[in-house]
């Protein structure tokens, strides 16, 4: 990785909710660094504050302790240079397709003509395969093209970060794969920063150059990995041994995070290979945080 | 039969088919005009007060239209009030239910004696005092229950919570809106006729039914009666007309 500044860092973030039981943490001296260009996929158990990530990184939401920066500028307030996208598309049933990915343009200040703006939706349309489509209504498509869709809108105002929470999360298997593919193409046509949030360990060692597992609530980052699978991936890079090692690695730090490791299970299921630095292709990392 | 033209045929047949039935029933059972005036009875009433009945129509189209149009305003404010405040919604909640639940023919004289004379300006009071309930209510609910995603879309990227009220909030809940303003507009024509007919001040089609029942004319009463269905149609349809235009999306394609 370079040695550039990072675009998203975390300095020891702390965060708790409060609810009618006395404050909930979910955040625990939460530190990431994450480069500029870098594609980051965060997994962790259920309810280990994955989202409450995305709405800190975001912006939308201030932490109680600790900070957020951007683009060596601390996030105090939303920002422009910003894209998100959900689980649920959230596209605006009355707009057409062209006007829901043009939607940010309004708020944002561009520099693009209104024509540089239609033009720039047209091609990302194409990219993400919805050529056509453009003055249909969200309700004439399906789940997989209205993802599609939002994923144009949450990038057509050229975002330094592209936050993503569980994006793919509702669709089906092979629409979840076909859009794990349009994700590289999208990278490959304008490098982004993004932070995924997922819950699924192939998406995040196919789509993702460093995976961070978090721990259980309150999350701190336990467990760092790069991912090295050079050149363009494609699917048939899940089924390599390599990527087999990466995913039981994954899968024992997930378990680990959940407070069941099968090593400490009498009877249970044989550990996997020891996560053990200097594998092949596997880097793991023990970030400050780790305990 | 193809879609257009079964609208138009199938509520003919039917009106047509109705008046039939009540005609022959009247003729069969040998009815006098004062226990039941038929259908036959009522076209001389029509020719006769032509001009009457377009006065009357008139003077109670435009009252009620100006209550609705008061009704869509004050309803609205209080339903973003209510949406967008929590604490505004538990405190007007129980104080909208309790004037609503009023029976609004208890409130005419009241009306009636406070602003004495002012005929016109109570009665589009009294259509705007019975309407504006479902649009507060529809408008309210509408708003605070807008998912936070939506809300969220917005607001990462900076925008202000006008922005976020004008290009969402608001379209979002137009098809809600428009559900309550086909019920408000019926209400809002009840309104009217209930301030014409129970403080009589003579106008509207209240004013030309209590002339009918005055005068012992029963079939005229009876052509009142269908003047104000035709009424009540006609602004029903004009609504449905605005939803086509306004929220027309929020309709599935059939099938």
């Amino acid at each position: 990785m370079s040695a550039t500044a990072p675009m998203i860092e975390l300095k020891s973030v702390t965060h708790a909710y409060t609810t009618k039981a006395g404050p909930l943490p979910v955040l625990d001296a939460l530190t990431l660094s994450i480069p500029e260009n870098t594609f980051c996929a965060v997994v962790g158990p259920s309810g280990c504050g994955k989202s409450t990530l995305t709405r800190l990184v975001s912006g939308l939401m201030k932490p109680n302790k600790g900070e957020v920066w951007l683009h060596d500028q601390k996030v105090t307030s939303p920002r422009p240079t910003v894209g998100m996208a959900f689980q649920n598309p959230v596209l605006l049933e009355w707009r057409t397709i062209m006007d829901n990915i043009l939607l940010p343009m309004e708020i944002v200040k561009n520099p693009m003509t209104k024509a540089q703006a239609r033009d720039r939706a047209m091609h990302l349309l194409e990219l993400v395969g919805l050529q056509g489509f453009e003055n249909k209504r969200p309700s004439e498509l399906s789940g997989g093209m209205r993802q599609r869709a939002s994923l144009c809108r949450s990038i057509i105002h050229k975002p330094d970060v592209l936050i993503l929470d569980e994006p793919f999360g509702a669709l089906d298997a092979f629409t979840r794969e076909d859009l794990w593919c349009t994700m590289h193409d999208l990278r490959e046509e304008e490098p982004f920063t993004c932070l995924l949030i997922t819950h699924d360990l192939r998406e995040s060692v196919f789509l993702a150059d460093q995976v961070i597992v978090l721990s259980g609530r309150p999350a701190h980052a336990q467990y760092v990995m790069d991912v090295d699978i050079p050149g363009k991936r494609a699917l048939d890079d899940l089924y390599t041994p390599k990527a087999a090692e990466m995913l039981a690695t994954l899968r024992e730090q997930i378990q680990i995070a959940q407070g069941r490791h099968p090593a400490e299970n009498e009877g249970a299921a044989p550990p996997p290979p020891d996560p053990a630095p200097g594998q092949r292709g596997v880097k793991a990392t023990t970030p400050g945080a780790m305990q | 039969m193809n879609d257009s033209t079964r609208k138009i045929v199938a509520p003919v047949v039917f009106i047509v088919g109705i008046l039939g039935i009540w005609e022959f029933l009247v003729w069969y059972n040998d009815l006098p005009d004062f226990r039941m005036a038929s259908p036959s009875d009522l076209i001389p009433r029509y020719i006769r007060f032509a001009d009457l009945f377009v006065e009357k129509s008139w003077e109670t189209l435009w009252r009620t239209v100006v209550g609705l149009g008061l009704a869509v305003i004050v309803g609205t404010l209080i339903g973003m009030i209510m949406g967008f405040s929590r604490f505004a919604r538990e405190g007007l909640y129980p104080i909208l239910v309790g004037f609503n639940a009023i029976p609004k023919a208890t409130v005419v004289p009241i009306v009636a004696l406070m602003f004495v004379g002012q005929h016109d300006f109570n009665t589009i009071l009294i259509a705007f005092m019975i309407s504006f309930f479902p649009i507060a209510v529809s408008v309210s609910i509408g708003l605070s229950t807008l998912e936070p995603e939506y809300r969220d879309i917005l607001r990462s990227l900076g925008a202000s919570n006008f922005t976020i009220f004008w290009k969402i909030a608001l379209p979002k809940t137009l098809p809600e809106f428009f559900g309550a303003l086909k019920v408000a507009v019926t209400l809002a024509f009840i309104g009217t006729n209930l301030m014409e007919i129970v403080s009589p001040h003579g106008r509207g089609l209240g004013d030309l039914f209590d002339s009918g029942r005055i005068n012992g004319d029963y079939p005229l009463m009876f052509a009142v009666l269908f003047a104000m269905a035709a009424l009540g149609i006609v602004l029903f349809y004009f609504v449905v007309f605005l939803e086509r235009i306004f929220a027309g999306w929020a309709e599935r394609a059939p099938g």
